[in-house]
């Protein structure tokens, strides 16, 4: 076997455990173990690249890659590892914002290389492709990391025909592609490249905060597709299976994640989502009368009840109050009062971002109750304990045809005989919706930071 | 167009399918592991990024080739150890008195 054959083989070999991988991720006990499987097909890739021949010679510059990977190594692992996990979410941005611009980067060389032998259209094609959707995919991830690490306005920024000017620039860079083709000049792969750089940014920029995770998962599938380009420029089949597996499965996971709030794909990525309703919300909203009460009153409550429904959201991972939240729990426990939590799919800033967290702080899983399972054992909890959650438990998703979040599923808190709302002050939530429940008569408000409430609670139940 | 193209077309189309087929069945929970788990395959545009760089021929190769391999590196390992640091949180741990210490420190 020729050493080229061997190395093809162990290609093979590596897509194989990237397909495995996957297959391992969508199941909770061989996620982890799917996750090892492919980085050692990566690694095995990786490792055969360096034997390989190109242009009938071995690699050139070998100690740059080298230097250059260990420049990727020190910067990426004290960040993946150490980072909270509250950002999560920008994190798996600002990794695949880099891998959109390595796949661009590695179209434009290679056509830097090849464009002197005069190349086939289809290659020049490919090359085009890889550039534009990488570039947007770069750009794109940058803008939604900075909305979400609040660098900038998490809130849809929209001007007037903003969708018009966003369909021209889409428009111009397929002309552009069209042009490059028929006239073979070359320079203008530097416009579309800067033309693409600004279709990223410009395609993000209306898409409101809450919204981003779902245009994490697109980028996400655009850049797996950014890497087939490539495969197809480069002739490998191993670039060609591992880009189109995560461009074809970001795609229908982009979709599984934008139907867990109820919403189609394109209102998700076209509709500047949350940014009109703060203005009609707000004015109204001050002179109605809400019920607050003290941590004390809330200790005696829940001491009092048999079933409490905890219901997190991204407020309790702000506030870092998981732990203490936990121990809350333990302490009814301890009185016999059983307690579970209801778990909204996109509780958190990511579909599933809640259970990671609530793991982190040893919740037990079998706690953990999915939406449905929730709802009906709502009816029977004498206490609905919604710690930093808001648009997951907004009845106006129900009740309210005009609302934005009408449709989405949400945790019907209000079954539940009494109703706590921890809150840090009477802002609406992520989303920008006013929330009925906090008016409903059930409902007792109670003020502060989560953590801090959450403390004194304790304090309360263990005293009573 | 030559043999060559048409046989990348074919995997193409193969592994569309397979993309969808495999992940039709995933509990919501997965989502985001799911997701930061096929970021980091999509970093396997580092085996690209090097053979650009290792064929590279001019300064201006050589400049956007070695960039591309950091950028190509960032992707595949700190999408890996991310992705393992979510899973490592669903393992079934002990309840044990001594997990109330490990309060994050902020």
């Amino acid at each position: 076997m020729s050493r080229g054959t061997l190395i093809d083989l162990l290609y093979l070999i590596s897509a194989t455990t990237f397909i495995l991988a996957l297959k391992g991720l969508g199941s909770p006990k061989r996620a982890r173990l799917g996750n090892g499987v492919a980085a050692v097909g990566m690694l095995i890739a990786i490792v055969a690249t360096f034997f390989k021949q190109v242009d009938g010679h071995n690699l050139y510059h070998v100690w740059l890659i080298l230097v250059a990977m260990a420049v990727g190594v020190v910067i990426a692992v004290p960040t993946a590892r150490y980072v909270r996990m509250t950002a999560m979410p920008q994190l798996v941005a600002i990794f695949n914002g880099v891998g959109g611009g390595a796949a661009s980067l590695v179209s434009i060389t290679e056509f830097v290389h090849i464009h002197s032998t005069h190349p086939a259209t289809y290659v020049t094609l490919e090359v085009l492709l890889g550039v534009l959707i990488g570039t947007v995919s770069f750009s794109g991830s940058a803008i939604a990391y900075a909305k979400l690490q609040e660098l900038m306005t998490g809130r849809p920024v929209t001007y007037p025909g903003q969708q018009v000017i966003n369909g021209i620039l889409g428009a111009v860079g397929l002309v552009l592609i069209v042009i490059i083709l028929v006239s073979g000049q070359t320079a203008l792969l530097w416009v579309l490249l800067a033309l693409s750089f600004v279709l990223g940014i410009a395609f993000v920029l209306p898409i409101g905060g809450a919204d981003v995770p779902v245009l994490i998962s697109l980028l996400n599938s655009f850049t797996g597709l950014a890497v087939a380009a490539s495969g197809f420029t480069l002739g490998s089949n191993l670039l060609i299976v591992a880009g189109t597996l995560v461009g074809a499965s970001g795609i229908l996971l982009t979709r599984l994640m934008s139907k867990a709030m109820g919403r189609s794909l394109s209102n998700v990525l076209f509709s500047a989502f949350g940014s009109v309703i703060t203005a009609s919300g707000g004015a109204g909203a001050d002179a109605r009368p809400v019920r607050s009460g003290a941590p004390e009153d809330a200790g005696v409550l829940l001491s009092f009840a048999s079933r409490v429904a905890i219901i997190p959201g991204y407020g309790l991972a702000v506030a870092q109050a998981q732990h203490v939240l936990r121990e809350l729990a333990e302490e009814l426990e301890a009185k016999g009062i059983e307690v579970f939590y209801a778990i909204h799919p996109v509780a958190g800033r990511m579909p599933g971002h809640m259970n990671v967290l609530l793991a982190e702080a040893n919740v037990p899983y079998e706690q953990l109750k999915e939406l449905d399972e929730a709802n009906s054992e709502l009816q029977t909890a004498d206490v609905a304990l919604v710690v930093g959650a808001n648009d997951t438990v907004n009845p106006a998703a129900k009740d309210d045809r005009s609302s934005p979040i009408y449709g989405m599923p949400i945790i019907n808190a209000d079954l539940a005989e009494n109703v706590l709302f921890l809150k840090r002050s009477m802002r609406p939530g992520f989303a920008g919706i006013e929330n009925e429940l906090l008016y409903n008569p059930k409902t007792t408000l109670i003020f502060g930071d989560a953590k801090d409430t959450l403390t004194k609670i304790v304090a309360a139940v263990k005293a009573s | 167009m030559g043999n060559a193209l048409l046989q990348y077309a074919t995997v193409l189309m193969l592994t569309i399918f397979v993309g969808i087929e495999i992940i039709a069945k995933v509990p919501s929970i997965l989502h985001t592991p799911l997701m930061s788990g096929s970021n980091a395959i999509h970093g396997v545009i580092l085996v690209g990024a090097m053979l650009v760089l290792g064929s590279a021929n001019t300064t201006l190769e050589t400049v956007l080739g070695f960039l591309a391999v950091i950028l190509a590196t960032l992707n595949v390992v700190g999408g890996f150890v991310v992705t393992d640091r979510m899973l490592e949180m669903f393992k079934a741990k002990p309840k044990t008195p001594a997990a109330k210490n490990d309060e994050v420190a902020s």
